[in-house]
């Protein structure tokens, strides 16, 4: 069987409270808005390691988006990955959950010989939690989704995983290659290895594929690639309330929040 | 263009609902979906129906028809007792080729999700996901979804004009259950499944359900932040004496003060409580929309600045672990005035 072969797909999102809507374009307003790794995929990145430290394995990093993003993902790497690839196109941009899981998919692919693909359980800022089982379908093979806890058999090329469902949880097993989407919280993502920022920073450790190194289909990716179209965007608004401060001793405000109480259930 | 298995032309005029259920008992999420379902089928003069898949489940179907649904679908095998989204995708894959419904949709579950991922991909159509509201353009037929994003700071209407089903997945809670138990006539049909062990690549080695917590639909939330330090026992108190439950925001659940499923917000729970009270919370947004449905929102903390004052009709500069106690205390002293 050889050595494990594990990716980690990571995307970088835009930091969630410095987005706003501009209320009269009403697009998206990102100027200035630092980017980061994605809060849950650190967690599926902590997973992997923890796989690499025990059984030795190799690790990549996959992940889609502007070259503008690879010092984040080269950042990631120095946690202690082996390689990273970015698939960078513009034919790519305006990806849904359809196209993105495809080109991912291809780029797994091209990788190829993976044995397990490892994903957050959702991103931080479109939070559709589609992505790892969409992943799972075009790859053809099967999936164990979020995951707190993972184990592998190496001798039984299988893997078992604990998922939390509601008021408990199941122990999961499937044949690997397989896709494994990591619960969020999960872990404690460890620190860059500052050991490892030269070299993560090394010209060679980072690899760039367009569409056509893919050999994609054009009409699977990116805007044709999308069956979903955005016709509104909106910021959300907040429920009005009475904001009403309660004063006086303990006593004095336990029996006006008794009263208030009293009068609503 | 991606072209979906089947297209607009070839669309049933039938918005169907995925009836997710457990130990013989229909999840709340599936109930919402068709007291929606129900409004959206009446508003376009479509048909409404339930699909129901699992083993031995024929006792569900009447629970589907008196919420709503105009006919039920019932996929029943053996090899379907327990969830595996290898064996459900398969099944319903089938059924939404044969049936061609126009709309398809799942509870945001975990389930519901792993189910809906696939079979999106596998009919090669658009999903949205964690739909916040639905609405139907009655020209057209294109469903509406609205979804959050950035931690609920942004809403999306989407939509998949050229692709069929238009599914969509649910968030639990944003809709009301259906008021009336309507005794209308439906049809119910039991589909022929064909499934053999080798579809199935999932094992299940263990299962473990403790009592479910269900917080989506309870009339009293007492929740508790980092303020509390992870002491729960005066909430659980109070909880019991409003009849309510208790919730709590994301760090006392990481800390392991309390279990995950009891947690409030972007990534847990969105409940719709009658009342809700925040104790020792500081209300970062990601909390806050969990209890944007709560009629009344009490809160105290001892930051006359938190966040949480803005979200709260209510609001208590001070201590909880002095202003609890006192509040059980008076209320014990009412129920006894009261009872006598």
């Amino acid at each position: 069987m050889g050595e494990l072969h594990i990716v980690v797909c990571v995307k970088i999102v835009p930091k969630p409270e410095e987005i706003r809507v501009d209320t009269e374009t009403r697009l998206l307003n990102r100027e200035g808005v630092r980017s980061e790794v994605n809060p849950p995929d650190m967690n599926a990145l902590e997973m992997a390691l923890t796989l690499k430290d025990e059984f030795g394995a190799r690790l990549d990093i996959l992940s889609m988006g502007p070259p503008s993003f690879e010092p984040h993902l080269r950042a990631a790497l120095a946690m202690g990955c082996d390689h990273v690839y970015l698939l960078s196109d513009r034919a790519f941009a305006g990806a849904d959950t359809l196209a993105t899981t495809y080109t991912l998919a291809k780029g797994i692919e091209k990788i190829s010989g993976v044995d397990i693909v490892f994903l957050g359980e959702e991103s931080s800022d479109g939070a559709t939690g589609q992505v790892p089982s969409g992943l799972a379908e075009w790859l053809n093979i099967p999936q164990l989704t979020q995951i707190t806890d993972v184990n592998v058999d190496l001798n039984q090329w299988v893997v078992q995983g604990r998922r939390e469902i509601k008021g408990g949880y199941e122990i999961l097993e499937v044949p690997i290659p397989c896709a494994i989407s990591v619960k969020t919280a999960a872990n404690e993502p460890r620190f860059m290895d500052f050991s490892r920022k030269a070299w993560a920073f090394e010209q060679d450790n980072l690899t760039i594929w367009n569409a056509s190194d893919l050999c994609v289909e054009e009409e699977y990716i990116g805007l044709p690639g999308s069956p979903t179209i955005v016709s509104d965007l909106a910021e959300a608004s907040v429920r009005e309330r009475k904001n009403i401060f309660i004063k006086g001793d303990a006593e004095e405000i336990a029996r006006q929040l008794a009263n208030i109480i009293q009068s609503v259930i | 263009m991606v072209k979906s298995i089947y297209g607009v032309e070839e669309e049933s005029k039938i918005i169907l609902v995925y009836i997710e259920h457990a130990r013989g008992k229909i999840e709340n999420v599936s109930l919402e979906m068709l007291s929606k379902g129900r409004e959206l089928a009446d508003q376009i003069g479509w048909e409404l129906k339930g699909l129901v898949v699992g083993n031995d489940v024929d006792s569900l179907a009447d629970v589907v028809l008196e919420n709503g649904a105009d006919g039920v679908i019932l996929a029943d095998h053996r090899l379907l007792e327990n969830f595996t989204v290898d064996a459900y995708s398969h099944v319903v894959f089938t059924i939404l080729v044969d049936l061609k419904p126009s709309i398809f949709l799942l509870g945001a579950t975990a389930n519901g999700r792993d189910l809906a991922g696939r079979l999106a991909v596998r009919l090669r159509t658009g999903l949205n996901a964690d739909c916040t509201d639905l609405n139907i353009n009655l020209e057209t037929g294109v469903l509406v979804c609205e979804v959050s994003g950035f931690g609920s700071g942004v809403l999306a209407m989407i939509e998949a004009p050229y692709h069929r089903p238009q599914m969509a997945t649910v968030r639990p809670g944003v809709f009301s259950f259906p008021e009336n138990r309507l005794d209308r006539p439906g049809e119910v049909y039991a589909y022929k499944v064909e499934l053999n062990k080798d579809q199935i690549q999932t094992r299940i080695i263990e299962q473990i359900i403790a009592e479910e917590v269900d917080l989506t639909s309870v009339p009293v939330l007492v929740a508790g932040g980092r303020g509390i330090s992870g002491n729960f026992e005066a909430l659980y108190r109070l909880a019991e004496l409003l009849g309510g439950e208790v919730g709590a925001t994301r760090p006392p659940v990481d800390d392991g003060y309390i279990e995950r499923e009891r947690q409030i917000g972007q990534t847990g729970v969105v409940c719709s409580p009658q009342l809700a009270i925040c104790c020792g919370i500081s209300g970062a947004f990601h909390f806050v929309v969990g209890i944007e449905k709560a009629d009344i929102v009490i809160s105290i903390n001892t930051d006359s600045d938190a966040p949480i004052f803005e979200f709260s009709d209510y609001c208590v500069v001070g201590n909880v672990e002095s202003i609890l106690p006192a509040l059980e205390e008076v209320l014990m002293a009412d129920k006894e005035v009261v009872h006598g």
